[in-house]
This record gives C-alpha cells, structure tokens and sequence, in this order.
C-alpha cells in the first residue's frame, strides 16, 4: 500500500470531476459521489498508516543490531534522567536528549534508516532541468493522510444535513471533493513546485467553499479576502521555492533541499532568504499575525467548510509546509541554538494576539476562529522552538477537537439559525444534550485539561519551549507566551460555553436537537478528542511500548531531517511546566466562571474605567488591522498610485501613442513622396517611357522602304564577312 | 588568271550591289539583281575551271535558270505595283512602314 498512496487523492479527485458532470441526475445530488470517494481515501489512508507502522517497524528490527554499538559510545556524558533538561549544557547544544539515556538514542539511531517511501515521474524537461512530480510518503504524510481524510469524511457526512436543500448543493459537495483532494495532494506532494501548485489549488477551493453564498456581498468579500490575503504569502512561497531551487543547485525535490540546507550545502543567507519568505507563506496561510484577518472573516462560509479549514485542509497547510521544509526553517534561523527567532516569535504574538481577540466577539464561530489561530500560534511557536513532534502532536490533536468545536457551532446555528451568542443563544444544554456534551468534551481538550488530547500537546509545546534552544534562556519566554495563552483559551472558551449552553435562552423559537448525520460524527470527533494525546504519551508516565508512539512512528527522522544532528532533540516530560499548565487553565477556566455565572468581578468595566474601554475598542477593532489595511495601505496606496498613473496615462502612455501616431505620419508621408512617388513610380514611368523611346528607336528602322532593308542586310552581310575573314 | 576574274566578279558585284540600293526604279532594281547573280555566276566558272570541273559550270546554268525564273516573278511583282500605283518608284511603296 505504500507504494501506491498517491492513488488516495485521486479518488476525491475523481469524485469532483463525476459530481460536477453528473451530480445533479444523481438521487442524492451527488453528495454519495463524495461521500464514496472520500471513504475510500480514508480506508486506504487506514491501510496506509498499518503498512507504515510495519515499515518502521522492519526498518528498525533491521537497523537495530547494529546501531547498539554506536549509541553505547554516544551516551558517555549522559546525566541522570530529568536533571540534565534543567542543566544547560550550551557547549554541546544537546541539553535535553542525553537525559533518558540508550534506549532513546538506540530509538532514534535505529529511526535514521526510516527511508520514506517515494514515487517519481518525469512532468516535463525544460532546458536541462528535469521537472519532475511524485510521492514522498514519510511519517507526517501519513498522519496527514489520517487526519485529512477522516475529518473530511465527517464533515462529508455532517454536510449532507447540514447544508440540505441548499441550492448549489451538488457544487457544494464537488468542491468539497477538490479541496480534500488538493489537500491530500499537498501532504504527498515530492517537490517544492508540486508543493506549490496544491498550495495554490486549496487556496482556490477555500475562496470557492468560503464564497459558497456569493448572493450576500459580505461572503464575497470574505472570499475575496481570504484569496487576496492569501496572494501576499503565495509571493512569499513562490520567492522561498525558486531561491533553494538555486540555492540547492536546481533541484525542486524536498528532500534534497532538506538534506543539503541540514548538511550545510546552501549558503546561511539564502536560508535564511528562504525562510523568511516561506514564513510569509505561512502566516497567510495558517493565518499568523499579522496576515491572519482573513480566516476570521472566512466564517462567512457554511460551517462544515469552516471546521474543514480549520482542522484539516487550508490553515494546517502552513505548517504542514514548515514541518516539511524544517531543514531549511532549521538551519535558517539557527533554530536549534538560539533562544529567540523570527517563527518563534509570530507563532508566540499570534497566541496572544488570537486568544485576546476570541474575548470580544459574539459570533461562535468567529470565536473559534481567533481560537484557530492562537492554536496555530502555538504550532508555528513550536516550530520555532525545535518541537517538531509537538507542533505536529498538537496538529493532530488539534484537529479532533477543532473540528469538533466548529461542527458543534455548526450544529447550534442549525437550531437557532444565528451565530451570535448574545442575542440568539443561552441555555441551550436543556435543548441539545449531545450537542453540549460533545462540546464541552471538545472545549477541555482544547483548554488542555488531563487527560484529554489538548493537554498532552499542548503540554509537549510548552516543555520544548521550556528546554530546548540556546543559551542560557532556552527559549523560556515563549514558555511564558505559552503559559499566558493557555490562560486566555480556558477563559474565553468557558466564555462561549456560558453564552451558549448556560444562562436562559435569549433567542426565538424552539431550539431542537440536530439529526444523527450531526451528532455522530460530533461523537466521533468528541471521542478522538479524548483518546488523541495518548498517541503521545510522555515516557515517564507510560510503559516504552506505549509510550511516545506518535514521535516514534511519525517523525521523519533521516537524511534530509535535522533529527539526525545532535541540535534537535526532544524535550523531556516536565511535571512541573504540566502542572503549572494544567493549574493556569483551571485558573482560566475558573476566573469565567465566577465572571459569568457568579456574576463577580468588575461588570461593566468596559464603560466606567477608560483604559479598559480603550483596550476593548482595540479589541473590537481587532487591533485595527483591517483599518491598516483597508484604509491606510490599501488606500493611502490607492490615492498617489491612481494619480501616478493617471499622470503615466496622460504623459507616457499617451505621448508614446502619439508620438508613435505621429511618428507613422512622417513616415507615411516620406514614404508617399519619396518612395511611393519618385522610386515607386519613377521605375514605372521610367521603364514605360524607357520602352516608348525603344519603340520610336525601333520604329525609325521599319520605314517600309525595301532598298533601305536591302543596305542593312548587305552593310550587316559586309560586316560580318570582314569579321570572317579577319578573325577566322 | 583567277584573280581578273574575281576582280571582274567583285565589280559586277559591287556595281549590282549599288544598282540594287541605290536605284530608286524597281526595274533597274532587278537589273542589278542579275548583275550580282552574273558576277556570282563568273565566280562559279572561274573556280570551276581553276578546279578542272564541270560542277561549277553546270551551278552556273542552274543560277541562269533560277535568275530567269526570278525576273519572271519579279517582274510580275513590279507589274503588278504598276497597276496599283501608277508608279515603279521604290520609295512610293513603304506601305510596310512601322
């Protein structure tokens, strides 16, 4: 099955092309198409992680014997478990993985000769350079393959309720095809420019889904600018891939670029170029600030669209793009040995910046939205850091219950037919049990409470920032980043719970509970998000054989990856940073609750005291980014450029016009008198009057006179005997 | 001895040549026509007596027969310009003039 996971997204594919021609003859409109199409994505995307399991497996049997030796020698200045975390040691820049000693270096040695399994065809040929396309099936592949494909089946199943009886139905269920089928693409794309190009396509199918009820100008707009945001990162893409395609001697092949940036064959500035410019990528695409406005206005889509988005496809692309390309984010921003970088810090300002935004809004799902990308934050953060199994673990987690979450808003809009918490919605638990249940299940995932999948992740993200990095500091501020956000989430999620489900109904109606096509897969999603962190569990609270399953399966640990350079390394399970985490979200979580149901604390701040007014109105405006830029750039842009070009207009292009017209005028005229009149016609005339002077010449000669005939013929006769005589 | 009589040939020639261009009455016209076929004639002899053979003379008796055979024609010719235009001037027939 390895060999062949490039099939899985062709079936979505398929299914996109069949529901576009025939969906709307079909007795379902074609949503069984999709529904068929992406349960068997999801089958083999099953088979296909069993197989990888099996693959790692026989890898490391093989490689085991003899990688003993070489990790006994190794481990010489391994510490004591746990204590060498705490103690940096800056001069080797490995301070935290010599502290569970052999077994995880044998792990890791032994994970080295995971080759990932590729697949390759030539697309075209073009000046020496071969452009090729193919598979590159290694571990987050496969773990993107399972996620893509199982919440894109939920939400195929979800949507059938959800958006029934909608017009465009069948386009509905079409794109939703397409956009899992560039999805899947991307996870296995081989080469940067293939990257590219599915990159590009999801963006497409993103501006379709979310533009979804076009009739209404704002879902226009917000599909628009969620294209057009997005545009400003593809330029940043386009730069990063076409600078390590020279930089890496013209090659387009991730793994190449991987393992040349990794074993220091491209150059630190065109790294660090590189980097920069797929940074760009990912914050429109993952929405990190400050190019993040678009994914809160893309809730104008349907909700299933959105918790796709969310959860599997569109915003998960970023990352999913710098966990691929972390040679290069690796060695570009020395991410290994210094305590602060350029991901870092945008994953660690989107944090906060998102979770302080979700306070304000009364939209559910824009609140989740800004609860996206503080997520998204911590992912990118901890990139930044070196955690790449934890931004990855959390990707993974993350999904479960993200989707969750917006599924369950979806669920609740269905009832109320609104999206907004304050006017429409309140008490809600006694309307739709499952519906709270789930959420609330998906709700303390996402907080991080033990031991549901949030809390595992999130935990993992918070120990790297902790432990790994340089210096003296680590990276111990985006720890505190990490902290502060995990504060905010419990607060503004219990916030939405309250204004949800607790409280009395403020809206009009009987609310009722959603069908099963609804409630399932919020169960499934629900359960998943209890069970996820275990995929991860840290070694000292599990057995070895349960433990770290995640790192140890899906991890890329090889050629092109930096795992194999003594800088990256694993942080170790820190009780006191899990404790600590665990406590500030029950903290969090606490302080809403006597806000909101006990009614304590300062009410009504926002209108008495100044300073708080002022920050909400910050808030509110969303730190007046859309102002910056609308107005500021877009129109202080706007303004001088459409003068300038008006003045380009009258001046340069005109004047080339006319000067060209009256450039042609001249010419045409020299060509009329000079060429046309004298040449032209002098050669007709002349050749004419050339033939009527011959002619008169001629004529002379003709004079009918017999004995004049008679002269000629003898004068010519005379001479041509002297010419016989004298010459022959 | 050959060359009194090529001289006497050349002359005739000449004096035909001139009678034939000059002479604006067609008759004489024809008149010097028989001259330079006569001096073509004594040419004939002359070689062929030069040569010890008959050939020459016998061509000599065939020119006379064509010249008689061609003043008869030609002489019809000029009649018949007579009858037209009252006149054997070459000049007054140019009706050939471009």
């Amino acid at each position: 099955m390895l060999d062949h996971a490039w099939i899985i997204p062709l079936f979505p594919a398929a299914s996109f092309v069949i529901i576009l021609l025939f969906g709307r003859r079909l007795p379902s409109k074609g949503s069984e198409v999709g529904i068929a199409a992406v349960g068997i994505a999801f089958a083999l995307a099953l088979v296909t992680n069993v197989s990888w399991f099996g693959h790692v497996n026989d890898a490391e049997h093989a490689a085991g014997a003899t990688e003993e030796h070489a990790s006994a020698v190794v481990d010489q200045p391994a510490g004591a478990p746990g204590e060498a975390a705490a103690v940096a040691q800056e001069g080797e820049g490995t301070p935290a993985v010599e502290g569970e000693g052999g077994e995880q270096h044998a792990e890791e040695e032994a994970d080295a000769s995971v080759a990932p399994v590729t697949k390759e065809v030539t697309w075209f040929e073009n000046g020496g350079v071969d452009i090729s396309v193919g598979m590159l099936l290694d571990g987050p592949a496969v773990m993107m393959l399972f996620v893509v494909t199982l919440v894109s089946l939920l939400v195929h199943v979800y949507s059938t309720d959800y958006v029934a009886g909608d017009r465009r139905y069948t386009h509905f269920f079409a794109f939703l095809s397409l956009f899992t089928a560039s999805m899947l693409g991307l996870v296995l794309a081989k080469t940067t420019l293939q990257l590219l190009v599915l990159w590009e396509l999801v963006g497409v199918c993103s501006f379709v889904l979310i533009g979804h009820w076009w009739e209404e100008k704002p879902n226009s707009d917000a599909a628009l600018k969620a294209f057009l945001t997005n545009r400003v990162g593809d330029v940043g893409l386009i730069v990063g891939v076409v600078t390590l395609f020279w930089a890496a001697g013209g090659t387009f092949d991730i793994v190449e670029i991987n393992t040349r940036a990794v074993e220091g064959g491209i150059g630190q500035t065109a790294l660090l170029v590189a980097a920069v410019s797929l940074l760009a990528a990912v914050m429109s695409k993952s929405g990190q600030f400050i190019l993040h406005t678009w994914l809160p206005d893309a809730m104008a889509g349907p909700t299933p669209v959105s918790a796709l988005i969310h959860a599997a496809t569109m915003v998960v692309a970023g990352i999913y793009m710098v966990g691929r390309m972390y040679g290069v984010f690796f060695q570009g921003f020395h991410i290994g040995v210094s305590s602060v970088n350029a991901l870092a810090v945008v994953g660690g300002i989107t944090v906060i910046g998102g979770a302080g935004l979700a306070f304000v809004q009364n939209d559910i799902k824009k609140v989740l939205a800004y609860s996206t990308v503080s997520q998204l934050g911590y992912m990118v953060m901890a990139l930044g850091v070196g955690a790449w199994t934890a931004a990855f673990f959390h990707l993974f987690t993350h999904a479960f219950f993200k989707a969750c979450l917006f599924l369950g808003s979806g669920s609740v809009s269905h009832a109320v037919h609104s999206f907004d918490m304050r006017q429409d919605m309140g008490g809600l638990r006694r309307w739709m049990p499952h519906t709270y249940r789930t959420f609330i299940v998906a709700t303390v995932a996402l907080i991080g409470i033990f031991p549901l999948a949030g809390f595992w992740s999130k935990d993992e993200i918070l120990a790297g920032a902790s432990q790994l990095g340089g210096g003296d500091l680590n990276y111990r501020g985006f720890l505190i980043v990490g902290l502060v956000g995990a504060f905010m989430t419990a607060a503004y999620m219990t916030r939405v719970v309250y204004l949800t489900f607790f409280g009395d109904f403020r809206g009009h109606g009987h609310p009722h509970e959603s069908g099963p096509r609804i409630v399932v897969p919020l169960y499934i999603l629900a359960g998943l998000a209890v069970v996820a962190g275990f995929a991860n569990v840290p070694e000292a609270l599990a057995p070895e054989s349960l433990a770290l399953r995640f790192e140890h399966y899906y991890e890329p640990i090889g050629s092109y990856f930096p795992g194999e350079l003594p800088a990256f390394s694993h942080p170790e399970f820190s009780l006191g940073v899990a404790l600590t985490a665990t406590l500030i979200g029950l903290a969090g979580i606490g302080l809403a609750y006597l806000w909101y149901w006990r009614e304590a604390g300062p009410h009504g701040i926002t209108q008495r005291s100044t300073v708080a007014r002022a920050g909400y109105t910050v808030l509110a405006n969303k730190y007046y980014f859309d102002h910056l830029y609308t107005d500021i750039i877009a129109g202080g842009i706007k303004g001088p450029v459409a003068r300038g070009v008006y003045w380009i207009n009258q001046n340069v292009i005109d004047g080339i016009v006319d000067g060209a017209g009256r450039l042609s005028t001249a010419v045409g005229r020299f060509v009329y008198t000079h060429i046309d009149q004298q040449v032209v016609d002098g050669t007709v005339i002349g050749s004419a009057a050339a033939a009527q002077r011959g002619g008169q010449a001629a004529r002379q000669l003709t004079s009918g006179k017999v004995q004049q005939y008679g002269a000629l013929l003898f004068g010519a006769v005379a001479v041509f005997a002297g010419v016989l005589i004298i010459f022959i | 001895m050959l060359n009194q009589f090529l001289l006497l040939g050349a002359i005739l020639f000449c004096v035909g040549v001139y009678g034939v261009l000059a002479k604006r009455s067609a008759v004489l016209v024809l008149m010097s026509v028989e001259l330079i076929l006569n001096a073509v004639n004594i040419n004939l002899l002359a070689f062929g007596a030069l040569a010890g053979d008959v050939t020459g003379a016998v061509f000599a008796l065939f020119v006379i027969a064509v010249a008689a055979a061609e003043v008869g024609v030609g002489l019809a010719i000029v009649l018949a310009i007579y009858r037209n235009s009252h006149s054997v001037d070459l000049n007054d027939v140019d009706t050939m003039k471009g």
